[in-house]
C-alpha cells in the first residue's frame, strides 16, 4: 500500500512512541526481577544486599498475610464484577427502552465514573457509612436501628459496594453500546417466530452482549487487580481488606522491604498477564475485522 | 425501526429510569448539596441537613486553603500537559500505523496495549527509585511523564481508530497534489481529524485526572494534585463534612462535565474498539 | 507534453507478483484506458505510475526523463480518485487551488487558475461550498478540476464514474471526453467497464492478472480480440461461444459469433433453437435462444419490434464474415 519511502517514514515517526514504552516497560521490570532475588532493606543498610535465589518469591506466598490478601482479592474482583455485569445489564436494557429524556439518565448514569477514585472512597467513607454521621447511620437511627459500622465489620463488602458504583457505569455504558448496535430486525423476525420475550432475551440479546460482557469483565478484572487508592483512604488494608496490591505496597513501601515486595510485584505482572492475554485475543480479533 | 409505544408504558420506562439514575446520581448530589451547608448543619440528619440554610462558606474556606489551589492547578497541568505531550508523541506513531501498515502493525498495537496492562504495583519501586536517583519526585515533571506514559497506548489507539475512518485516497491526492508529508499531516490529516483528537485529548485528560495511584505515590507537598489533596482528609475528621463537599465538588465538577461530553468516546477508548 | 513509457515494469507484493514485467508506451495527447475485470491490476498499475506505489522492477519514463524514483508530486502528474479524495474541510476554491498552494504559486496566479477551472468545469457558483454540500457529479468536477489548474503531462483516471449513478455517468463520460478534445493532454483511465473503454479511448489495454492481454483502438478489439479472454471481455451483450461439432466445422476449437452478427428467422437458418428469456430495450430485443447444439444459451440481436413469445421455435444463422476463431489454447486463428 506505500512506497519506500513512506515506509522509512513511518519507522522514524513511530519511533519515540516505540522506544518511549519499551524503555518505559523493560527498565522497571527489569530492576523488579534483579530486586526480586535480593534482599534488599533501604532502611537498613547494616543488612548486606545478596542473592537469595528463589527465598523472596516462598516467603512472600508463605507469609500468613499472603493467602489472606488472595482471598480478598479474589473476593473484591469476584464481587464487583458479578455486581456491575448482573446490574450493567439490567441498567442497559432499561436505558434502551424509549422513554422521556433518556439523554438526561445517560449522564446521571454515568457520572460516577469520572468521579476521582479518591473522592469517591471518602464520599462513601465519610458521607455515608461513618457509623455517627453517615446517611446510614442517620437513616438507621430514624429506624430505631442500630447504626453499622460499615468499613470496620463489613469492611470487603463496604469496599465491593464502594467500587460497584465506581464501575457500574462503565459496564452500563458499554452494554449499552453493544445493545444498541444490536439489529432490531433480528428481534423482530425472532418475534414473527413466536418466541416470547425471555426466550427473545436469552437466544438473542445474550448472545449478542456475550462479547461486550468479556470486554467488559476482562478490562474490569485488570483495573480491579490494581484498585488502591479505594482501600488507601477507607480502611489502608485494616479489616481483612488487604489485597494483593495492598500487600505489596505495604512490603515496599511502608516497611521498605524492596526484595519481598518485588516479588510480590513479579506475581502481580504475572498475574495480570493471564488476564490481559484474553483481552487481547478479543481485541486483536476485531482488528482483523 | 422504532416501534411506536403506547405512552403509559413510556411514563412508566421514563419513571422507573429516572428513579435507577438518580440512586446513583445521588451521592454525588447529596455531596454537592451538603457543600453549601455550614459545618454544624452538614452531620446532621438528612432532612435537618436539608432545611438548614444554604451557605457558601465552605467554598470560601477551601477557597482560602491557598494549597487547595496549588493542588488544583497541579492537576490542570499534569492531565493536560500529559494528554499534549502524548499527543505529540502518539499523532506520528498513529499516522505510520494507519496508512503505512505493515505486518507487524498489528503487533506493535497489541503490544503497546500490553504496557498499559502492567500492573503499577509491581514496578513501584523501580519507579520510585529512579525518580528519586533523576531528583523529579514529587516534581510535576516527572508525573507529566508517568501519566504521559501511562496513557500513551490509549492515545496511539484511539488516535489510530479515527485516522484508520480517513480514507487514504484522500492523503494520496495530496501527495500527488504537490503536498509534503509535513504539508500532509498539517493541512489535511489534521483538520480532519480534529473531532476525533479533541475526544482523544478530553479523554486523556478525564484518565490523567483522576489517576490516583502514582499521584499518591510519587508526590509529596510540591507536585500533588487534587488526588492527593482529597485523600489527605482521608484521617477522621468527621467536623469537616462540608469542607470536603465543597473541595470535593471542586475537584470533580471540571471533569465531571468533560466526561459527559465524551461518554461515546469513552466506550471506544476505553474498550480498545473491542465494542463499537 | 504526456509521453509515458514503461518498460519491464513489474510489481510484486511480498512473493506475490501481481503484475509481471510488462512493456507498455503512451504517446502524447492519447486517451489511454486500462480495462479489465477486479483484481486484474489495473488500478496498480495506475498507481505506479503516479508514483503511489514503488515498481519492484523496471522503469517508468515521463517525456524522456527516468521517473521511476520520483516522489508523486514530481512527476507532473495529476490524478482523479475513486472516491474523489476530496478534502472536506476545504472549500471547492481551496480544494481546487491545493496543488497550486502548495507549488507556492503567487494569489493572484492562484486565483486566475481557479477561477479558470471553475468556468470550464460549471463550479463557479459553488466555489465557497465545502465538498459536503455537493453533488456526486459536483465533486467528481471539483476533482477534475483539482486536477486541470496544475496544467499536468498527463491525467490518471481510478475508476472515476463508479460511484455515479447510471443517467449521471453517460454525462460525465462525454464531459471528460469533451475535456480531453479540448486540452489534448494525455490522459490514462482505469475502468471495469467495457463500455466506457470503447467509447472514450483512443487506445484500450486490457489486462487480466497483471498481464496486457491485449493492446489497441476499440474496433481494432472488436473486430480481431486476440484471444477468448479478449473476445469476452469486449462488446456488450457479450461475444457468444461454441465449442464442439460446430466449432470443427469451422476448422477451430472454439468460435465466437456477437449477438449483433446472427440472422433471425422463424423460417429456416443453420441451428434450430426455441426462445428462452427476451429482453426488450426499445431500441433492440436481445433473444436468448436454447438449443441442444449448444452449451449456454446464444444471445441474439433482432430489431427492437421483434416479438417472439417463450419457446417459440426458431432458427439461426451466424454471419460467417464475422466469426471468430479459436484455437485450443484459446488464441485468435487468422
Amino acid at each position: 500500500m506505500a512506497t519506500q519511502h513512506s515506509r522509512s517514514a513511518a519507522r522514524l515517526m513511530m519511533a519515540p512512541a516505540v522506544t518511549l514504552l519499551l524503555g518505559w516497560m523493560l527498565v522497571p521490570l527489569v530492576m523488579t526481577l534483579f530486586f526480586s532475588f535480593r534482599t534488599y532493606l533501604p532502611l537498613r543498610p547494616e543488612v548486606a544486599q545478596t542473592w537469595v535465589g528463589f527465598d523472596n518469591y516462598v516467603r512472600f506466598v508463605t507469609s500468613s498475610s499472603f493467602w489472606p490478601a488472595v482471598v480478598a482479592t479474589l473476593i473484591i474482583v469476584g464481587g464487583v464484577l458479578l455486581i456491575t455485569l448482573i446490574l450493567g445489564v439490567i441498567l442497559a436494557l432499561l436505558l434502551d427502552q424509549p422513554m422521556w429524556g433518556q439523554g438526561a439518565v445517560r449522564v446521571l448514569v454515568i457520572a460516577p465514573f469520572f468521579v476521582m477514585p479518591t473522592v469517591s472512597a471518602l464520599l462513601w467513607k465519610n458521607m455515608f457509612m461513618d457509623p455517627v454521621n453517615g446517611f446510614f447511620a442517620h437513616i438507621l437511627r430514624a429506624l430505631g436501628l442500630a447504626p453499622i459500622e460499615f468499613l470496620s465489620q463489613h469492611s470487603l463488602t463496604s469496599i465491593i459496594v464502594i467500587v460497584s458504583w465506581e464501575w457500574l457505569p462503565f459496564a452500563t455504558l458499554i452494554l449499552l453500546t453493544a445493545i444498541q448496535s444490536l439489529d432490531q430486525e433480528q428481534l423482530e423476525a425472532a418475534e414473527m417466530d413466536g418466541a416470547s420475550w425471555p426466550s427473545r432475551f436469552i437466544y438473542i440479546i445474550l448472545p449478542h452482549l456475550s462479547r461486550a460482557m468479556t470486554v467488559v469483565l476482562l478490562i474490569q478484572t485488570i483495573f480491579l487487580l490494581g484498585i488502591f487508592a479505594e482501600i488507601f483512604v477507607t480502611t489502608q488494608g485494616s479489616f481483612g481488606s488487604k489485597t494483593l496490591t495492598y500487600l505489596i505496597y505495604q512490603r515496599v513501601l511502608e516497611s521498605q522491604n524492596v526484595g519481598l515486595g518485588s516479588a510480590g510485584g513479579v506475581y502481580a505482572i504475572i498475574l495480570a498477564n493471564i488476564v490481559a492475554m484474553f483481552l487481547m485475543r478479543i481485541v486483536g480479533k476485531n482488528l482483523d475485522a | 425501526m422504532a416501534r411506536a409505544v403506547t405512552t403509559r408504558r413510556k411514563a412508566i420506562n421514563t419513571a422507573i429510569a429516572w428513579a435507577v439514575g438518580l440512586l446513583i446520581f445521588f451521592p454525588i448530589l447529596w455531596i454537592f448539596l451538603m457543600s453549601f451547608k455550614s459545618e454544624g448543619d452538614a452531620i446532621k440528619a438528612p432532612l435537618d441537613m436539608l432545611s438548614a440554610p444554604w451557605t457558601l462558606e465552605s467554598y470560601g474556606v477551601v477557597q482560602e486553603r491557598s494549597d487547595y489551589f496549588k493542588h488544583f492547578s497541579n492537576s490542570v497541568l499534569l492531565s493536560f500537559g500529559s494528554t499534549l505531550l502524548g499527543l505529540i508523541i502518539a499523532v506520528p506513531a498513529a499516522w505510520a500505523m494507519a496508512f503505512v501498515p505493515s505486518k507487524r502493525t498489528k503487533d506493535v498495537l497489541m503490544w503497546m496495549l500490553s504496557t498499559k496492562m502492567l500492573p503499577a504495583v509491581g514496578v513501584l519501586y523501580p519507579i520510585y527509585l529512579l525518580f528519586i536517583s533523576l531528583g523529579i519526585l514529587d516534581s510535576q515533571l516527572g508525573l507529566i511523564v508517568v501519566l504521559m506514559l501511562i496513557n500513551l497506548p490509549i492515545i496511539i489507539w484511539m488516535l489510530y481508530t479515527y485516522f484508520k475512518e480517513i480514507p487514504g485516497e484522500i492523503l494520496e491526492a495530496a501527495r500527488m497534489d504537490g503536498a509534503s508529508l509535513r504539508d500532509e499531516v498539517l493541512y489535511v490529516l489534521t483538520p480532519m481529524a480534529i473531532p476525533g483528537m479533541a475526544s482523544t485529548v478530553l479523554l486523556n485528560v478525564i484518565l490523567a485526572w483522576n489517576e490516583a495511584f502514582w499521584t499518591l505515590k510519587l508526590t509529596a507537598a510540591n507536585a500533588a494534585p487534587l488526588t492527593a489533596f482529597i485523600a489527605s482528609y482521608s484521617s477522621p475528621e468527621g467536623l469537616f463534612y462540608a469542607k470536603l463537599s465543597a473541595a470535593s465538588v471542586m475537584a470533580i465538577a471540571p471533569i465531571l462535565i468533560m466526561g459527559w461530553f465524551s461518554q461515546k468516546q469513552l466506550v471506544r477508548g476505553l474498550t480498545f474498539g473491542a465494542v463499537k | 507534453m504526456g509521453q509515458i513509457s514503461l518498460s519491464n515494469v513489474a510489481k510484486r507484493f511480498g512473493e506475490v507478483e501481481v503484475i509481471p514485467p510488462l512493456d507498455l508506451q503512451i504517446n502524447d495527447g492519447e486517451f489511454v484506458v486500462f480495462v479489465g475485470p477486479s483484481g486484474c491490476g489495473k488500478s496498480t498499475l495506475l498507481r505506479l505510475i503516479a508514483g503511489l506505489e514503488d515498481v519492484s522492477s523496471g522503469e517508468i519514463v515521463i517525456d524522456g526523463t527516468n521517473a521511476t524514483e520520483m516522489p508523486p508530486a514530481k512527476r507532473r502528474l495529476a490524478m482523479v480518485f475513486q472516491s474523489y479524495a476530496l478534502y472536506p474541510h476545504m472549500s471547492v476554491r481551496n480544494n481546487i487551488a491545493f496543488p497550486l498552494r502548495m507549488a507556492k504559486l503567487d494569489k493572484a496566479e492562484q486565483d486566475r487558475r481557479v477561477s479558470d477551472a471553475a468556468r470550464v468545469l460549471n463550479l463557479t457558483d459553488y466555489l465557497d461550498r465545502r465538498p459536503g454540500q455537493l453533488s456526486g457529479g459536483q465533486r467528481q468536477r471539483v476533482a477534475i478540476g483539482r486536477a486541470i489548474v496544475r496544467e499536468p503531462a498527463a491525467f490518471l483516471f481510478d475508476e472515476p464514474l463508479s460511484n455515479l449513478d447510471a443517467a449521471l455517468r453517460v454525462g460525465m463520460r462525454l464531459e471528460i471526453s469533451e475535456l480531453h478534445k479540448r486540452l489534448k493532454t494525455t490522459m490514462i483511465y482505469v475502468t471495469h467497464d467495457q463500455v466506457e473503454a470503447m467509447t472514450m479511448a483512443d487506445k484500450i489495454v486490457v489486462l487480466r492478472a497483471g498481464v496486457i492481454e491485449q493492446v489497441g483502438s476499440p474496433l481494432e478489439l472488436y473486430r480481431t480480440p486476440r484471444n477468448l479472454f479478449v473476445a469476452g471481455f469486449i462488446g456488450s451483450p457479450k461475444m457468444n461461444f461454441l465449442k464442439g461439432d460446430e466449432a470443427k466445422k469451422h476448422g477451430a476449437d472454439t468460435i465466437g459469433i456477437r449477438p449483433e452478427h446472427i440472422v433471425l428467422s422463424q423460417e429456416k437458418g443453420d441451428w434450430k433453437g426455441t426462445v428462452g428469456v427476451s429482453e426488450h430495450l426499445g431500441s433492440d430485443t436481445f433473444f436468448h435462444v436454447n438449443s441442444d447444439l449448444f452449451d449456454e444459451p446464444v444471445t441474439v440481436r433482432a430489431d427492437g419490434e421483434v416479438d417472439l413469445h417463450y419457446g417459440a421455435e426458431i432458427y439461426l444463422s451466424p454471419n460467417t464474415a464475422h466469426l471468430h476463431k479459436f484455437d485450443a489454447k484459446g488464441l485468435r486463428i487468422s
